[in-house]
């Protein structure tokens, strides 16, 4: 199946794009995505333990399933204020 | 009555003005005001400007749920929060909190709340032109199920 993958700040410069197009086989969660963008861009491993999730728009968990045309979003700790 | 949203994340300036607005004064007697500014220096850094950048479907549901939990905990209170993104010059807000309520305590106490909450939670990010280089600033891991950090915003918006 198809997911888009959005990232933010340094995640994005690191992948060079905020919007990427993946595949994930059936049954796949959103850690099993991570892990196969990891793979593809190694620098993104330094943010394992401190991003967060989210799916469609909304906070997720890293075993939360995950389907087709979903929107994973992975956000490294955030700044604002 | 509100002619405002209660939130809003705009690339516009912010106007401080608009943020009070947004809120329903009817039986209010204080409003506080909170607003945040690009300042010119960071842990020694001379910092030249801002640009933020969210993630905005979800900025948006952060600040909601930010407005929610403060009603929640001062059901007299009205709060409207403003974000900008994009890039800021020194000086310039990047953030405007307005709290109503009748009486002043509830109102410095909800808006101390939610600028805490949205340093916690809200995916948005600022990324630091200095002098010598930039970098992007990481602050939290968000998490709005982390009963932990609200508790600890609750305890400084109360302190």
């Amino acid at each position: 199946m198809r997911v888009t993958v959005r990232l933010f700040a340094r995640l994005r410069d690191i992948a060079g794009s905020g919007e990427l197009t993946r595949e994930a086989p059936a049954g796949a969660n959103v850690a099993a995505v991570w892990s196969s963008l990891v793979a593809e861009y190694p620098e993104l491993s330094a943010y394992e333990t401190s991003i967060s999730c989210a799916v469609n728009a909304d906070y997720s968990r890293f075993s939360a399933a995950v389907a087709e045309g979903d929107e994973i979003a992975f956000l490294p700790p955030v700044s604002g204020g | 009555m509100a002619v405002r949203p209660a939130t809003l994340i705009t690339a516009a300036a912010l106007d401080y003005e608009a943020v009070v607005r947004a809120l329903d004064t009817t039986g209010i007697g204080a409003v506080a005001v909170f607003l945040g500014l690009v300042r010119d220096n960071n842990k020694g850094r001379k910092v030249l400007h801002l640009e933020y950048e969210c993630y905005e479907a979800l900025a948006l549901r952060g600040l909601d749920l930010i407005v929610a939990e403060a009603r929640e905990k001062w059901p007299s209170v009205r709060l409207a929060i403003h974000h900008r993104i994009g890039r800021m010059a020194i000086g310039e807000a990047s953030v405007a909190i307005a709290a109503a309520s009748p009486h002043r305590a509830d109102a410095f106490a909800a808006s101390r709340y939610a600028i805490e909450r949205i340093k916690q939670i809200v995916p948005i990010w600022k990324h630091e032109y200095f002098e010598g280089g930039d970098v992007w600033i990481e602050g939290a891991t968000a998490d709005p199920d982390n009963a932990a950090a609200r508790e600890e915003a609750l305890r400084i918006a109360c302190a």
